[in-house]
């Protein structure tokens, strides 16, 4: 390959990536531009039940176990320096600061985004997003947007439970199993975690991965090559993109919040 | 007492949509606006005229400079091989796609040349039956059927259901209403796409290959039905396909497009006789002529042999 090649190829390769993220940003304007509304609200209830609820048992399962782990490894190091007694802040912080909003929003992307990506990629190639252009019906109120705002509620709630069962793993293994005593274990975790350095930034940043995870997996399906090998390729794009994103944004959000 | 109105204006539309045919009944040859001879009804023109479009995908040309026109009220068939572009063609139409150059004009208006608002008013009165059906999977066949009905006509459910009954009992369909569409055959989930095709009452309705993959039961079936839908409510039907003696048995007037444009048009007796190589090769389902057999390739005896 001459020289020549090799520019037109990353000629090709740089407009190919400005024309995706303009796609990409006007669906996700689209997608904004169509809140839920009361006539509209029962899709996007729908869509809830489907990305939130059904993505629940995942959550909490996971979370009970992460919470379990950390605070056996954490109680391992702690008690090392007769510091038991900060196993609860430890678990907690730890869960409401990094791994609450970016395990769940992995587990999401992994769960939920998949799904939406491979959906919407057959509907595309069953020709059903071209039936409701020709109804007169824009798919991307009718579909994408029922599910983008589904996604972005769905996944601070996921977090908070994620965090809060964690939290309980974290009590059973401390509290039940290694007998730390459960008045320091609830009292210092209390006063350690403050509400707008950790909840309300915990909020935060698994609501921008909710807008993220979700953008991106409706991006996916919505701009799919119709074929099976397209909707597989697609689906896998969605969760490598979404989790690369997740752990890029949560640095930069960290350093952002954390990083004084 | 609603209900009955309803009733009322369905029949209304049905005798007014024959009476207008009636009125269109005296043809004669007409100049269209890209240059053509065409049998419309001087009172009512084309619905449809394409002039002068191009079309590539990529370096691949799909449309090299075609012009047609497409009447009001009656079937237009266009037919060709697989491959040549005739799907992406209704999509042109339906203001899906856009052209490289050249328009479509739909009732003198150009589509691709409308706000998407005004698009959107144009696609209310134009309708399109997929190759799939497209029928949404989540939905039983009663909610696809009322989809378009609920968001655009404004009426209440009870009417909207009488309306939904009326369309499938069109379709011969009415006890498939709470049916999902996986439990209907290929040709049933056809139907009742149809029956949601003509919902809001459209002037158009574009038939994608409607005879693909057909049993000779249901494609009979299928072929009955365009027809006499297309007669009762005066609809103007554009039917894609290669079903040659399907399409010839119900068309008014035909296009036969291959290389990129039009190679033939006329009514169907017009074809049975025209002195076109290509087109006998197409309508006689020939292996081999015009359009070769074989895929341009290397020399045969050299690549066997490895030179």
């Amino acid at each position: 390959m001459n020289m020549a090649e090799s520019l037109a190829n990353l000629g090709r390769g740089g407009i190919a990536l400005v024309t995706g993220l303009g796609k990409a940003g006007i669906m996700l304007w689209g997608a904004i531009a169509h809140k839920p509304r009361l006539k509209g609200l029962p899709l996007f209830v729908k869509q809830l039940y489907v990305v939130g609820v059904q993505s629940m048992v995942l959550i909490l399962i996971s979370g009970l176990f992460i919470g379990m782990v950390l605070a056996l490894q954490g109680y391992n190091i702690l008690v090392g320096f007769g510091t038991e007694e900060s196993l609860g802040p430890m678990v907690a912080l730890s869960l409401l600061r990094e791994l609450g909003p970016v395990v769940t929003a992995l587990l999401f992307a992994g769960r939920a985004g998949s799904a939406l990506t491979a959906e919407i990629g057959l509907m595309k190639s069953t020709e059903q997003l071209s039936s409701l252009e020709m109804m007169a019906i824009d798919p991307l109120r009718q579909i994408i947007a029922p599910r983008f705002w589904a996604g972005v509620v769905s996944l601070p709630l996921l977090t908070l439970m994620f965090t809060a069962i964690g939290i309980y793993g974290g009590y059973i293994v401390g509290v039940e199993w290694k007998g730390i005593d459960g008045g320091s274990f609830w009292s210092i975790l209390q006063a350690s975690v403050e509400w707008r350095e950790d909840i309300v930034n915990c909020l935060i940043k698994s609501f921008l991965f909710g807008i993220v995870v979700t953008w991106i997996a409706l991006y996916r399906g919505y701009q799919v090559v119709p074929n099976p090998e397209g909707i597989s390729k697609a689906t896998t794009q969605t969760v490598v993109q979404s989790s690369l994103a997740v752990l890029a944004l949560d640095f930069l959000l960290t350093a952002i919040m954390f990083g004084r | 007492m609603s209900i009955q109105l309803c009733l009322l204006a369905q029949l209304r539309t049905i005798c007014c949509s024959v009476s207008v045919r009636l009125v269109c009944l005296p043809l004669v040859l007409v100049r269209n606006g890209c240059g053509m001879n065409i049998e419309v009804s001087p009172k009512l023109k084309s619905l449809v005229e394409i002039c002068n479009l191009k079309f590539s995908r990529g370096e691949h040309v799909i449309f090299d400079n075609i012009s047609l026109s497409i009447p009001r009220g009656k079937i237009t068939a266009i037919m060709g091989p697989s491959g040549i572009g005739k799907t992406t063609l209704l999509k042109l139409i339906g203001g899906q796609l856009t052209p490289d150059s050249g328009s479509v004009l739909f009732d003198g208006k150009d589509v691709h040349r409308c706000s998407r608002k005004e698009l959107f008013t144009l696609r209310k009165r134009m309708s399109m039956l997929f190759q799939s059906g497209a029928l949404f999977t989540d939905m039983n066949v009663f909610d696809n059927v009322a989809f378009a009905l609920r968001e655009h006509s404004g009426l209440a459910e009870e009417i909207i259901a009488r309306i939904v009954l009326m369309k499938l009992e069109a379709v011969g369909l009415r006890g498939t209403a709470k049916m999902m569409p996986s439990e209907l055959s290929g040709g049933m989930q056809r139907r009742v796409a149809l029956a949601r095709a003509i919902a809001l009452e459209p002037d158009m309705v574009m038939y994608d290959e409607p005879f693909a993959g057909q049993d000779p039961i249901s494609m009979g079936v299928l072929v009955k039905l365009i027809k006499e839908l297309s007669a009762a409510l005066g609809l103007t039907s554009v039917v894609i396909s290669h079903d040659v003696q399907e399409v010839l048995g119900i068309a008014d007037y035909v296009y036969v497009m291959a290389d990129k444009s039009v190679i033939a048009q006329g009514t169907p007796e017009e074809l049975q006789i025209a002195d076109n190589e290509q087109l006998k090769q197409f309508m006689g389902g020939e292996p081999d002529g015009p359009v070769p057999f074989h895929y341009p390739a290397a020399n045969y005896a050299e690549e066997l042999v490895g030179q």
